[in-house]
């Protein structure tokens, strides 16, 4: 395989490891220096939206409360996501080991691992790799405890607040923000809720040292990242990349010849057409993404690809707020009447300022990020909606 | 229903009686039932001492805990769009021909539940599915047919 111009990282499945070795070294230091080192290494949140995780810890040590607790979250959902799935079958160890410095960091006792229930099939292996886990835990003597919770098919849950509702046992509805999980999470404690991707890079600074992963990546995307490639594409798969890449180059390595457009960051995020392909980069600059990459080439209608986004989040909103539950509706609705010819071209603008009120309105991430496909899809691709 | 008693109190003792124990008890009876009944709902309410409306209200938020009698094993096919781009259409199709039934369906004897799901994250193995727990992958119409002749011979 080439690579011509990206360049492949092996970070997260390496398996050349010893966690008890990386566990102790992380406690033989302060919790300042593990803060600064990961400070240092420029390293933000890889579920998509990108908080420093470095902050997210500092901010949690630095609360009062006795009890803190910190959080896995494996609720992958968003389409075209499955990166965690791989990272929690071959490397769990890693996993655990991130969760166990964080507890360190914030001073937690407890600490949960939220799977998504499509994952189940995972429990077994993943028990048992628990198990060897808190036996290394015990030699070391460490006083911390890892369970993990299952989901139940709610795309929501992936959402913070609403993963701690439906783990105190409530219907996934997201909270109001603020407080944000670092002063109230869950059970109301502050709490650290990480993504699985995010964990294995902590616990692999702690490993290498915040300079092999700073050397990597852009000023604003330090690093590389776990991509999940689908869709037309002749090499579908996971990759652990460099961040930086264009989305020319990224074409260039894994579209068929014919690719018209990428989805960067699944459902919840942009449409990048090909006219913009040279000028985009993948990553906090340009366009942020969990790992999610979609390629379509020019057999395929983009109204399909819009209209099964809408469809995935009108039936995933949670239905709490007004402007996701009906907004979603309407969208879908609106859409289809265009393409009927039982509106006129124009409502479309009608529907984008529909998306935008969501956009401003919506209560959690979910209602906010439907513009976000709307607008990148339904501007380019005008003319595909329409006729 | 003395059965659905005995399997609400056992899990109601493996898991405790607080509310956060409310999910885990719901899959358990999804586990050994494949669907939580209005009995079993009432059931655990009692055993949690809340009400039933807040039993069925957190257990019809969820498209895993599913409400409605379901059979013996619960197809569900991915429909989101990378699996839908693989054919996913051409996998329903062929399960609609072998169990007879349409999605939402259940087979009159109760083995087969046919359902649709959101993505399963096989993206890049598409179409997938899910049959109870266990994941199937880079499916065809041939390879549904011998999964559920698998099945339906246990």
């Amino acid at each position: 395989m080439s690579y011509s111009n990206l360049k492949r990282v092996d970070l997260i499945f390496d398996q050349d490891y010893n966690p008890k070795e990386i566990i102790k070294n992380a406690w033989a230091k302060t919790n300042d220096q593990v803060i600064n080192e990961l400070l240092e290494s420029g390293l933000k949140g890889r579920g998509g939206a990108g908080f420093p995780t470095a902050l997210k810890w500092k901010y949690t040590a630095e609360q009062p409360e006795p009890d803190k607790y910190i959080i896995c979250n494996a609720d992958e959902g968003e389409p075209g996501t499955f990166k965690d799935r791989e990272i929690l079958f071959k490397v769990p160890q890693k996993v655990f080991g991130g969760m166990t410095v964080g507890a360190k960091v914030i001073g937690a006792k407890e600490g949960y691992l939220y799977l998504r229930g499509e994952y189940r099939f995972l429990l077994p292996e993943l028990e048992k790799q628990l198990d060897i886990f808190h036996t290394i835990l015990k030699e070391l003597k460490i006083d911390f405890n890892i369970k993990i919770i299952m989901g139940s098919g709610a795309y929501i849950c992936g959402e913070e607040s609403a993963l701690f509702e439906s783990m105190e046992g409530h219907r996934g509805e997201p909270r109001n923000k603020p407080p944000y999980p670092t002063v109230s999470g869950f059970r109301k404690k502050p709490t650290v809720i990480n993504n699985v991707e995010t964990l294995v890079y902590a616990f692999m600074i702690c490993k290498h040292g915040a300079r092999k992963f700073k050397d990597l990546g852009t000023a604003d995307s330090r690093g590389s990242k776990v991509f999940s490639i689908s869709g037309d594409t002749p090499k579908s798969g996971i990759y652990e990349l460099e961040l930086g890449m264009t989305v020319e180059q990224f074409v260039e390595e894994f579209g068929d010849g014919d690719t018209k457009a990428v989805q960067v960051g699944g459902a919840s995020g942009f449409c990048v057409p090909r006219k913009k392909f040279k000028d985009t980069i993948i990553g906090f600059e340009g366009v942020p993404t969990g790992g999610s990459m979609m390629l379509f080439n020019s057999s395929r209608s983009m109204y399909n690809v819009l209209h099964n986004y809408l469809e995935f989040f009108e039936e995933e909103s949670c239905g709490q707020c007004t402007p996701c539950r009906v907004g979603c509706q309407q969208l879908i609705r609106g859409i289809e009447a265009v393409k009927k010819g039982q509106r006129h071209a124009n409502y479309l603008e009608h529907l984008q300022k529909l998306a935008q009120t969501m956009k401003i309105t919506a209560k959690c991430g979910l209602g906010q990020s439907v513009a976000n496909s709307f607008f990148s899809i339904v501007e380019n691709f005008k003319e595909e909606m329409i006729y | 229903m003395p059965e659905i008693k005995e399997l609400v109190k056992n899990l109601a003792q493996k898991h405790g009686k607080t509310r956060e124990s409310l999910i885990p008890i719901l899959q358990g009876v999804i586990q050994a039932e494949r669907y939580i009944s209005d009995e079993a709902m009432t059931e655990i309410a009692r055993e949690l001492d809340m009400s039933a409306a807040q039993v069925y209200g957190t257990a019809t938020f969820y498209s895993f805990l599913d409400t409605q009698p379901r059979g013996k094993y619960v197809i569900r096919v991915c429909r989101t769009i990378s699996c839908a781009m693989k054919g996913k259409n051409l996998i329903n199709q062929e399960i609609e021909d072998l169990l007879k039934i349409k999605v939402g369906e259940t087979t009159p004897n109760k083995k087969f539940s046919f359902l649709e799901t959101n993505c399963l994250g096989w993206c890049h193995k598409g179409p997938a599915m899910l049959v109870n727990d266990e994941a199937y992958t880079d499916l065809t119409p041939e390879k549904v047919r011998e999964i559920i002749n698998q099945y339906m011979k246990k």
